[in-house]
């Protein structure tokens, strides 16, 4: 049977960017871009009543300590602070990097730092009231807030205490601490620098809880 | 003096064929990234802003802890509130919860579970300790702060 008709039959396609905005507008109003950043903590875990409580002495010099209450005035080692959370930063980052009477692990450490830090270390630190070295439980950044302490400055300071760490890690690495937060621990060569700047220097803040 | 005339033969229409197009491509992006909400939030939620932000990498990890004051003041009071899902709970019912979402996860990653605590800015920090004082009981110990990026102003 000879066909005649040799045209294809067509689907009229003019209509298809208005199916297409239609669809474009309802994802666009549906849409949420979801932002899951933030401060990440963990918790102790909880006490074991069974186990006894263990009384380390870590002396005063140690513990950096700050305190707020519930006019959210802060109280920082054993002053009132009024200066920016930018300036709490940099006092964190100099009690860390005090270096006043460093074990041979901190010396160690110490002599790992990059002559930037350790011109650092010189200038602002080896204060002997302040922190041994950066090692395990040589060096605590204590926090504690009061019950009527507002979330905003607890996040303003816990930023603070993570921005101290941050940059000294990331300029042990060279990098910026930008550079340093956005590294993917997923790329071996990343982890592999993730682990140098953090190594022997443990993120030690302490979070008491209020009273 | 050279005389420039116009070409009126070039026709000046645009070309829309590739609108259609352009349009999907518009429309896959806004399909990919979107998230259906499911939770009606019934709380005020003005994030806090902060530098240091670390990015979830396993979102099914992830469980919402919402804290703030009710935005229908008139029907449940100005107190801030813990809501969770699509209901408000005490402190108390918060293990109850945590066992929920554990129960959902594989056995392995249990301990992996991360709260995300979205609070209000002008919450006290009273109400977010006792909600950590219930997490550490259900052992649930990483806990993440939500807060937006704050450009660091140089």
């Amino acid at each position: 049977m000879p066909r005649g008709n040799k045209k294809l039959p067509e689907v009229s396609s003019g209509s298809m960017a208005d199916i297409a905005f239609l669809l474009l507008i309802f994802f666009l109003v549906t849409t949420t871009i979801a932002n899951d950043k933030g401060i990440l903590l963990r918790l102790p875990p909880p006490p074991d009543p069974l186990q006894e409580q263990l009384d380390i002495k870590i002396p005063d010099r140690n513990i950096f300590t700050i305190l707020a209450n519930s006019k959210d005035q802060l109280l920082v080692e054993g002053e009132p602070f009024e200066g920016s959370m930018d300036d709490l930063k940099d006092d964190v980052k100099k009690f860390i990097l005090n270096f006043g009477k460093p074990t041979p692990d901190g010396i160690e450490i110490y002599n790992s730092l990059p002559a930037k830090m350790k011109a650092f270390v010189n200038a602002n630190g080896r204060n002997p009231e302040s922190s041994d070295d950066p090692t395990s439980l040589k060096s605590i950044v204590s926090f504690k807030s009061a019950r009527g302490t507002s979330y905003d400055l607890y996040v303003g300071i816990l930023d603070a205490m993570n921005a101290a760490y941050n940059e000294v890690y990331s300029s042990r690495v060279g990098i910026t601490t930008d550079e340093w937060l956005s590294l993917d621990r997923s790329n071996s060569m990343q982890k592999e620098m993730y682990n140098r700047g953090r190594s022997g220097i443990p993120r030690a803040i302490s979070i008491a809880e209020p009273d | 003096m050279p005389k420039f005339k116009k070409n009126s033969k070039t026709s000046e229409d645009i070309p829309t064929a590739a609108l259609p197009d352009i349009i999907f491509m518009l429309l896959f992006f806004f399909m990919v990234t979107t998230v259906m909400r499911e939770t009606d939030i019934m709380v005020n939620q003005k994030i806090p802003r902060a530098t240091q932000l670390t990015k979830i990498e396993r979102k099914s990890l992830v469980s919402y802890i919402y804290v703030g004051e009710p935005k229908n003041v008139s029907l449940y009071g100005s107190e801030p509130k813990i809501q969770i899902n699509d209901v408000f709970i005490t402190e108390e019912d918060i293990i109850g919860f945590v066992n929920t979402e554990k129960d959902k996860l594989d056995e392995v990653e249990r301990d992996q579970i991360t709260m995300s605590m979205k609070v209000d800015v002008d919450v006290k920090m009273g109400i977010i300790s006792d909600v950590q004082q219930e997490l550490r009981k259900a052992n649930a110990l990483k806990i993440l702060y939500s807060t937006i990026k704050r450009v660091a102003e140089k």
